[in-house]
């Protein structure tokens, strides 16, 4: 069993492509630096992250995958929960720089139709940030978000965010992995809060830090979300299939 | 607020796809990829991905299944046009919806209605508004009126509510045939006159983008599912009929004798003329294929593809390495999608029951209906239809799942 150990970066697991090739010698386990080393084990390397050795690995990989196939690859590293995924994301690229066509649409590859499961679950929790994200206009007319997301997928909404909102200023916050976007009219810069004291961190604004007609317009949301059901259709189960309890902390209609 | 959205909610489109609207320098929102984003669900389990609401719910017309008719005794409501504006843009700041979806009662007459819902989406955009609008066409309103509304809106529709002149004419004696299919056209001839203006002159200003659609109310009157689903394919025939919604009727007027008394609205009728109506719309069934002389009315235990598929044992098993893609889209239990990804994949090995599976294909249903490398057992051919039909139904009774049918949603 070869073992490489990195940094547990997008750019390291590209170094331990590079590294892999240099030296024909492909890794069967991936790990952390700092994690313990197994008892038995052919060999172990430890890769240096490096930027140009990661960039040449890219530029290799564009030529031999579309754009949507680089996107998955990408995204999925956001991917949390899956301790595979870097092992697999290995294998795929090792197999897509092998082959002499491009290997993205053979799902008969049991790897290549796991990636594109993994990127799936990625694009669904993409989507429900862009779904659920509850704007609070605070008293400084900033629009707030807080969310918890399974995966780290934040980075990837950001741009629909800039695009649709950019007449306001706007923060939405990832409460478990403590960072997020701040909008100020004019870019998108990331950031951490580090007043642990204040409102934002609770998720949902208190009177004081809520604009005036806030409360107004949540009520008016409120309301038109009970209206708008049909009493006779009530259907529990699909509700909570579509609109999964975890979301509910921050969705002012279920407060 | 609350009487206005109640009113308007037994109108069944939640869809807000079809339009990409970029945002303009500093401007509000933006309708992406064509594809509605449900923002939230509502109890019953529909999409709220607009804000669905009347201007007002008064009304002087009396159509015998509306909640609005003038002799129903209800409590009445009117929103300024500036309200509805405010409303719209504040929900739509705090990303809770896509857009806008308003109708109204007919007040005073259908213009003066109709000039009111126009001023609500023009004040929207010239406050550089880009999100989503959906105006609903008042029955009888002038071609300027419409022509004007489609300057702004994104959508039009115009309900037609039910599928037949003569029932239409005891149910709803104020409105025509007439009335509906006119503005249906000034909206199609509009569409396609911009077409042409914007061949000239690309920044000509584009005319309802998401184009028109249409609405019918299921089970208020003696109409067939053949009627409804020719009426549909009738309307589908014009490219800018994007859509067709059908409502289960919901007895809001139990007091009207001219109307059936039912406990229930006809959830899996519903469900299953969408399915229909999917069927010809993705998976190029022809409307006669799915409803006939000889079978005028979908059956209420299986889906129309699995109940067309039982009565053409002829065609199958269908044998998935090979068979042209517009077969494959015949079979039971595969999708648009894993027709397409059997036709990408295969082309890299013959494929095995296991990577169907993998691929999305609903086995339990498919394996009748199929050959493939390993597979072919026990066909549809081998067994009896009726036999199949019997297998495929148990499971499903015990679930229950027709006590609650799901309802559609738009494909991406
Ligand atoms: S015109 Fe429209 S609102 Fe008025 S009664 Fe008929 S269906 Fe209802």
């Amino acid at each position: 069993m070869i073992i490489f150990t990195y940094d547990k970066t997008f750019e390291g697991l590209l170094t331990c492509l590079f590294d892999a090739y240099a030296g024909k010698v492909f890794p069967d386990v991936l790990q952390e630096e700092t994690s313990l080393l197994p008892l038995f084990y052919d060999g172990v390397y430890s890769i240096v992250s490096d930027p140009t050795k990661a960039e040449r690995v890219w530029k290799g990989l564009q030529k031999k995958l579309s754009p949507t196939a680089l996107t998955m690859l990408s995204a999925s590293w956001l991917a949390d929960g899956f301790p595979e995924r870097d092992m697999l994301l290995f294998r795929v690229m090792h197999k897509a720089i092998d082959a002499p066509k491009t290997i993205e649409l053979n799902f008969g590859d049991a790897d290549v139709l796991q990636l594109s499961r993994i990127y799936k679950q990625v694009r669904y929790e993409r989507m429900r940030v862009i779904q659920f994200v509850r704007f609070q206009k605070s008293a400084d007319e900033t629009y707030f978000a807080a969310f918890e997301p399974q995966h780290n997928v934040l980075p990837l909404t950001i741009d629909h965010f800039q695009n649709r909102f950019a007449g306001q200023k706007w923060l939405i916050y990832d409460m478990n992995r403590q960072y997020g976007y701040y909008y100020d009219l004019k870019s998108v810069s990331e950031i951490t809060i580090t007043d642990k004291g204040t409102p934002l961190l609770k998720g949902i604004l208190d009177d004081q830090s809520m604009a005036e007609d806030e409360r107004l317009f949540q009520k008016l949301w409120k309301t038109y979300f009970k209206a708008i059901a049909i009493k006779e259709r009530t259907n529990p189960r699909k509700h909570r299939q579509d609109m999964p309890v975890r979301y509910w902390k921050y969705l002012i209609e279920k407060q | 607020m609350k009487i206005l959205a109640e009113s308007a909610k037994y109108d069944v489109s939640c869809s807000s796809s079809g339009t990409v609207r970029r945002n303009t320098n500093g401007g509000l929102g933006n309708t992406v990829g064509g594809i509605g984003i449900c923002h939230s669900f509502a109890e019953d389990g529909r999409c709220i991905s607009l804000l669905k609401i009347m201007l007002t719910n008064n009304c002087m017309y009396d159509c015998a299944y509306c909640i609005n008719r003038r002799s129903n005794d209800i409590p009445r409501a009117t929103l300024s046009v500036s309200e509805l504006v405010t409303l719209t843009i504040e929900f739509y700041r705090r990303n809770y919806i896509e857009g806008l979806f308003l109708s109204s009662g007919v007040l005073r007459n259908p213009d003066y209605t109709m000039e009111r819902l126009v001023k609500v989406a023009k004040d929207l955009r010239s406050q550089y508004f880009n999100g989503y609008i959906h105006l609903k066409s008042i029955p009888g309103a002038s071609r300027e009126l419409v022509t004007e509304a489609g300057l702004y809106a994104d959508r039009l529709s115009v309900n037609i509510e039910i599928p037949n002149e003569q029932s239409l004419k005891l149910l709803a004696p104020e409105k025509s045939f007439d009335s509906i299919f006119q503005p249906m056209k000034f909206i199609h001839q509009g569409i396609l006159e911009n077409g042409e203006e914007r061949k000239k002159f690309r920044g000509a200003p584009r005319f309802v983008p998401a184009g028109q659609s249409t609405q019918m109310i299921v089970g208020a009157t003696p109409e067939t599912d053949q009627d409804i689903l020719y009426l549909s394919s009738a309307l589908y025939k014009r490219p800018t009929m994007r859509r067709v919604y059908y409502s289960g009727y919901v007895a809001v007027n139990s007091y009207d004798t001219r109307l059936p008394a039912l406990q229930q609205p006809p959830l899996v009728r519903e469900n299953r003329l969408y399915q229909a109506d999917w069927l010809m719309r993705f998976y190029q069934f022809k409307v006669e294929e799915i409803v006939n002389d000889a079978f005028p009315n979908l059956d209420l235990d299986v889906d129309p593809k699995l109940s067309w598929a039982l009565r053409h044992p002829e065609f199958f098993p269908v044998d998935i390495n090979r068979a042209d893609y517009e077969m494959l889209l015949r079979v039971p239990g595969i999708g648009v999608k894993s027709a397409k990804l059997i036709v990408m994949s295969r082309q890299y090995g013959a494929l095995t029951s296991f990577q169907l599976k993998k691929i999305g294909v609903v086995m339990k249903k498919a394996q009748y209906f199929i050959t493939c490398r390993e597979l072919p057992i026990m066909s549809i051919q081998e067994l009896k239809p009726e036999i199949v039909k019997n297998l495929l139904l148990t499971p499903k009774h015990k679930k229950g799942i027709f006590n609650q049918p799901e309802l559609p949603f738009d494909p991406i």
